[in-house]
């Protein structure tokens, strides 16, 4: 076969890239833009280089941020990931049991992450909540329970919200990943006399590598970026508590308007979710794969 | 190793079984003789590999008793009952090596490190897997996976049967051979019992000294391959045993003849006066292979005219017609085949009859 010589084809990668660029590539170099300029108003545009990421690196604010950022994210995924698949162990593998369970897994996730915000506000308000009103009557804690009161409460039902948000995300996952080994698996292990605790080191942990490695993506992804859930139960306090890094940049950027230095920490954010979702990815793609000597 | 004794199994999938016909299996009952080569034939669906999973305790019968060795072991789960069971499609630890994956039954069994070492070597060399031991088990080819799936289920020595479920699916034509001879060494090594299930006439010829037909959930036949072939006891043998298989033409008997569309086909005496206490719908049953074909008239012999002639090397399948009736015959390769007429003999003596489908004894 001669080669088609025929250049024109290009043409038709056109419309994929012109999709990238206004979904991607302009946004992106719009905040390139702004990093690198103080802007005092319109028109009134100084360059500055470098100058705003070196002052945002310093900001030791944004140190505490990405620390608390690192401490939510890195919880959030030793709980979500285990818990989500004792649930995916647990759930009825037949019968009506399924749809009853994935319906009520699935309902969380279809809430608007607002108004989940503005549930468990409700939820664990110390006059009027469910929670709030319970955990006082009791009468165990030394300061009644109020999660503007204390950073640790702010934690507490922040963590409680983020599990009951998402977990069902990964239980989903693993339910899809478990259904999927093929029975003949199940019955080799019982005629090899494997206990259950094998079958799940053996079998089905390394059938769910695939939906894990997803899970586990998704979930520091989104819990690395959240905003909208503590941006309305807490509001990042009690005082800077739970502000994570993208409430402290939406401070910046819209409370301020110092546009430059948000431009800075937008970009250094972006990088950081990159850079960590890459090394993820590394990791469990290649976990388990090398040869025993 | 143990003798396997079924009696009166019969399952049926559904919970509630009100008809006959809703049964996997139907009724079996049978023994499976200690250090014995069994091959389990009969097509996709007739319920081998439900028969096989009974034996080995992944599912437990509707109905009837499972015994090994005389004691019944119906309720037992498999890892109780100590049984070997090789699956269609390769069964791999992915993360074990391909040494661990070979001693993951016995180590769940709580052998000595030094005896799983010891068994471990004999079964990878047995297969020709010590080149690969410490490998991953995950990057391997299909047939070495498959080869592993199998010396997971010889592993064990003191197993009751090694049960294998059409181990040999995924695996290369010539390679397929190659492994068949080698069970087949290792069964005549070590008279172990093996079932084997196949729908393939030459795998369960070549494999075993016993074949055990199933059809529609039933065990149809239980013979050597001869038995099989010269006298199938259901028609479902004579199709399935044999290339092509058996002929079959709908007759009625008037003395010792089957008339066949107003042609009178002599039958041997034992025959004919068995097929006069049978009743149901009657069949003459031949093979291609003992019908004879002349060039002229012949004592007891019928013209036919010639419709297509088939070479297959070594001999050449004839289809004929009969009084409009389609026939075919075997002819070797010396043999000259007429022109357009000829004339066709029905050797009493291989000539059988079937009644409702069963052979008429």
């Amino acid at each position: 076969m001669e080669k088609w010589e025929n250049n024109k084809a290009w043409f038709l990668v056109l419309p994929v890239f012109l999709i990238v660029a206004f979904s991607a590539i302009i946004p992106l170099m719009t905040v390139v833009n702004y990093s690198v300029q103080d802007i005092f108003g319109p028109g009134n545009a100084v360059f500055v280089g470098t100058e705003w990421f070196e002052e945002v690196l310093r900001d030791t604010r944004l140190h505490d941020a990405l620390g608390r950022q690192f401490l939510f994210s890195g919880l959030v995924l030793l709980i979500e990931i285990p818990l989500g698949i004792l649930v995916a162990l647990a759930m009825p593998k037949r019968g009506w049991g399924v749809s009853a369970s994935l319906i009520t897994l699935a309902l969380p996730l279809l809430i608007p992450w607002n108004v989940i915000g503005t549930i468990w506000i409700i939820f664990t308000r110390p006059d009027i909540g469910l929670f709030g009103v319970a955990v006082n009557g009791l009468d165990l804690l030394s300061v009644p329970f109020d999660h503007t009161a204390r950073p640790i409460y702010a934690w507490i039902t922040l963590m409680a919200m983020e599990v009951w948000h998402w977990t069902p995300l990964v239980a989903l996952l693993c339910y899809a990943g478990l259904r999927a080994i093929p029975e003949a698996y199940y019955q080799a292990a019982k005629i090899d006399g494997a206990s259950a605790l094998a079958v799940f080191r053996y079998i089905q942990l390394p059938k769910m590598r695939g939906v894990l490695t997803i899970a586990v993506l998704l979930r520091f992804m989104d819990s690395f970026l959240i905003y909208a859930e503590p941006f309305a139960l807490t509001g990042g306090g009690p005082g800077n508590t739970t502000t994570f890094l993208s409430i402290y940049l939406v401070k910046i950027a819209v409370g301020q308007f110092d546009l430059g230095p948000a431009a800075a920490f937008s970009l250094i954010y972006f990088l950081i979710v990159l850079l960590l979702s890459f090394i993820f990815y590394q990791v469990l793609l290649n976990v388990g794969k090398g040869e025993k000597r | 190793m143990a003798r396997i004794d079924m009696q009166e199994v019969a399952h049926s999938y559904r919970p509630k079984t009100q008809t006959l016909h809703e049964y996997a299996l139907k009724r079996i009952h049978m023994t499976w003789e200690d250090g014995g080569a069994y091959a389990l034939l009969g097509p996709s669906g007739c319920g081998k590999t439900t028969l096989l999973n009974i034996i080995s305790g992944l599912l437990k019968p509707s109905q009837g008793k499972v015994l090994y060795d005389g004691g019944d072991v119906t309720g037992l789960p498999p890892e109780q009952r100590n049984i070997a069971q090789v699956f269609q499609f390769p069964v791999l630890y992915d993360t074990m090596s391909v040494f661990d994956n070979l001693a993951f039954p016995l180590r769940n069994r709580g052998v000595t490190a030094d005896r799983i070492r010891q068994r471990v070597r004999e079964v990878a060399e047995m297969l020709d897997l010590d080149s690969v031991l410490n490998k991953k088990a995950a990057g391997l080819s299909a047939d070495a996976k498959q080869k592993i799936s199998l010396g997971r289920g010889l592993v064990r020595s003191d197993v009751a049967a090694i049960l294998f479920d059409e181990p040999l699916t995924v695996i290369d034509p010539h390679l397929k051979w190659q492994l068949r001879r080698k069970l087949k060494e290792i069964h005549e090594r070590f008279h172990l019992t093996m079932i084997y299930v196949t729908h393939d006439q030459v795998e369960a010829m070549t494999f075993a000294d016993t074949i055990v037909v199933m059809y529609e959930g039933e065990v149809v036949q239980v013979g050597t391959p001869e038995e099989l072939y010269e006298m199938p006891k259901h028609k479902f043998v004579g199709y399935f045993i044999g290339s092509p298989g058996m002929n079959f033409l709908p007759c009625t008997l008037e003395g010792l003849f089957a008339r066949v569309n107003g042609t009178m086909i002599p039958l041997d005496e034992r025959t004919a006066n068995l097929a006069r206490r049978a009743s149901g719908k009657l069949e003459l049953g031949i093979r291609p292979m003992h019908l004879e074909l002349h060039a002229q008239a012949v004592a007891d012999a019928f013209p036919v005219g010639i419709l297509t002639v088939e070479d297959q090397g070594a001999s050449r399948i004839v289809t004929l017609a009969l009084n409009g009736q389609m026939v075919r015959a075997r002819v070797p390769e010396e043999h000259l085949v007429p022109q357009q007429k000829a004339w066709l003999r029905f050797p009493p003596e291989k000539t059988r009859l079937f009644a409702d489908g069963r052979l008429v004894e």
